[in-house]
């Protein structure tokens, strides 16, 4: 489902907008408002954060998000139940880490897909590193979708583009999630060099905040990945985040 | 059975590399670095010379008399109190910094709990001249004001760290963010033997000279080897620096002491091995403290130094292979061990040595008499004197 996004993205002509929100952040019934919003304002493929209470991959923003989601007592079963409530029709994506997934059991995959998601992206888990779980993902039922770094060399993106499906995630920055001003002066050039050794479709994430950056990283890459932003709007109100989303779109679309 | 290391980066299952993907490029070139840095006399010597003329090694190893008759067997102190810093910490530190130096790092990150390796890396990084950012949870800064003060006098940064438990396990977490951010021209000196690969094996070799020079000793002194080997843990870069030069000798006993906080059965511990699962936490898969969703819980020790819901992935081989026997005790029962080893021998232990002193004394008369027992006594106490006065157990 993912990869026909994707296609037909491409077809139109079109950037793919991916949105990211904390499962269970602020509180659920607004997690639930959120993630109906994102869809409706025009998010391509959501990302939906299972928190995990040690993110080292994470900036403030969704550190925070995190530690409230499981204040209020989210979890791998809790986020799953929330993407079926939802009634999504875009493609959901899994970010998580890699303890609360294994420590969901060995059909966790299996009940992901049949809650309704379509990937699963785990940022503690490169390539090579762990050959056992990432067949485990590799081989379930959902799109494994991997990350690339800008200090990754040419060989390794090659690499990791042969694992990942659905689309490969590029950071666009040395550092964490989190909002920046500025997009990273040396993604073009990693972004030119991922092209070179990947066919699936790249979307840039961490940093980008405005409709500004839309426009710019949309014009090098097939989507954008905005989290941070999002999460941030949606602490002060969800309204104010499907607002943000809905800019992002149109930034996206002017091209 | 042997406890070998596997050169993949693991310990049987255990170890590994879960990081962030930006990071596995700065571990590729750490772990180039550090095996040409052993190849080379050059930087051994340096080490070496470091050690003894800065650091003060080789450490001693002192009789306890009044310890040895309350057990009923020889108990052997391995003196690492007696460092430059006050701890085993700075073996690590010294090699580490230089390392960094050698890969052209000028800046340094640490993360510190009880704040012994926050020192002993703010001590080097001013020796060397290297700017360093100590990463300290804002509870254990509260505990241990004392070290806050030495790394500020030293010209470190220390940054409160004020997420999740606002101890260790969160300085760590800030410490890796950092690292993510900074990688091309910082090196992250982790303080115990966790994190990702290399970090495990180069903190235990780096610590090795501890097991090494008291072996060595007990030969010399006892004219045989130790019967038990007994240290703290709290992530166990102690215990694996003593324990290592006597894995392949089978028939020393190794003892690792945890923390057991409240008791065991409050959950209000740190006693990863004991109560713990495998599970990743800090880019190894060891044993942790997790609740059944994958979540850490929270650790507890009166002793900032062990107080981490994890533990070094060896350990966890050395557990799960038999070759390592793992315990646990008490705060009470530290605490209590921390004031009657002051008044015995005249050492003012560190309370997370006071864990591992504790147990011998709950196990007085498991050594026949001529059955020495080596004792490693990480570090000295004066940094807890004011947090146990405070607790009222001595009047300040």
């Amino acid at each position: 489902m993912i990869t026909q996004r994707f296609d037909s993205l491409r077809a139109a002509g079109r950037r793919a907008l991916v949105c990211y929100a904390t499962a269970g952040h602020p509180d659920r019934a607004r997690s639930l408002a959120l993630l109906q919003g994102l869809e409706a304002a025009g998010a391509d493929v959501l990302e939906v954060g299972v928190p995990f209470s040690d993110p080292v991959a994470d900036g403030p923003v969704i550190q925070s998000s995190s530690q409230q989601a499981l204040a209020h007592g989210m979890t791998f079963e809790g986020a799953l139940e929330l993407i079926t409530e939802a009634k999504l029709s875009v493609p959901v994506v899994l970010f998580s880490y890699l303890n609360p997934i294994v420590a969901a059991g060995p059909d966790a995959l299996h009940r992901a897909r049949a809650a309704g998601a379509h990937g699963v992206l785990v940022t503690d888990l490169p390539v090579g590193e762990d050959p056992e779980r990432e067949a485990w993902f590799g081989a379930g039922p959902l799109d494994f979708v991997r990350l690339v770094a800008p200090t990754t060399p040419r060989d390794r993106m090659g690499l990791i583009a042969t694992h990942g499906r659905g689309f490969v995630y590029l950071i666009s920055r040395l550092g964490v999630t989190g909002m920046q001003d500025e997009i990273s002066t040396s993604l073009p050039s990693t972004l030119a060099t991922l092209r070179e050794v990947c066919t699936l479709p790249i979307c840039v994430g961490f940093g980008i905040s405005t409709p500004a950056h839309a426009r710019q990283v949309g014009a090098l890459a097939d989507g954008i990945v905005v989290g941070s932003a999002i999460v941030r709007a949606a602490e002060r109100s969800v309204d104010e985040a499907v607002a943000l989303t809905r800019s992002l779109r149109a930034a996206l679309d002017e091209g | 059975m042997t406890a070998s290391v596997v050169e993949s980066g693991r310990f049987g299952a255990f170890g590994g590399r879960y990081v962030p993907e930006t990071l596995i490029p700065a571990l590729d070139a750490l772990e180039v670095a550090y095996a040409d840095a052993l190849r080379d006399p050059a930087f051994v010597t340096a080490l070496g010379d470091s050690l003894r003329t800065y650091v003060g090694r080789p450490s001693e190893l002192s009789d306890a008399p009044h310890f040895s008759a309350l057990i009923g067997a020889p108990v052997y102190l391995k003196r690492e109190d007696l460092n430059h810093t006050g701890a085993h910490k700075i073996n690590n530190a010294m090699a580490q910094a230089l390392l960094a130096q050698r890969m052209g790092k000028k800046r340094i990150i640490a993360e510190t709990g009880a704040g012994q390796h926050g020192v002993a890396t703010a001590t080097v990084c001013a020796r060397l001249g290297l700017e360093c950012v100590v990463y300290m949870g804002e509870e254990d800064m509260r505990r241990q004001q004392l070290n806050v003060f030495r790394m500020r006098l030293m010209g470190a940064t220390v940054v409160p760290v004020l997420s999740g438990t606002r101890t260790l396990k969160d300085a760590t977490s800030e410490a890796i963010r950092d690292w993510v951010t900074t990688c091309e021209g910082s090196h992250y000196i982790i303080g115990s033997v966790v994190g990702p690969a290399p970090y495990p094996r180069m903190v235990r070799d780096f610590q090795a000279i501890i097991g090494r020079e008291a072996r060595a000793q007990m030969l010399e002194r006892a004219g045989r080897l130790p019967k038990s080997v007994v240290a703290c843990i709290g992530g166990g870069s102690n215990a694996m620096g003593i324990f290592h030069a006597f894995v392949p000798d089978r028939e020393v006993e190794l003892v690792g002491v945890e923390a057991a906080g409240h008791g065991l059965a409050t959950g209000q511990h740190s006693a990863s091995l004991a109560q713990g699962t495998p599970g990743v936490l800090h880019g190894a898969l060891s044993y942790l403290l997790q609740d059944d969703d994958g979540q850490i819980y929270p650790a507890h020790s009166v002793s900032a130094g062990l107080d981490y819901p994890g533990v070094g992935p060896e350990h966890a081989f050395l557990k799960d292979s038999g070759r390592g026997t793992y315990v646990s005790v008490t705060d009470d029962d530290a605490l209590d061990a921390f004031g009657q080893f002051s008044r015995m021998e005249g050492i003012i232990p560190a309370l997370e040595t006071a864990h591992a002193i504790s147990w011998i004394m709950a196990n007085a008369g498991r050594w026949a008499p001529d059955e020495p027992v080596l004792l490693c006594v990480s570090g000295r106490g004066d940094k807890d004197v004011a947090q146990v006065a405070e607790m009222g157990i001595v009047p300040l």
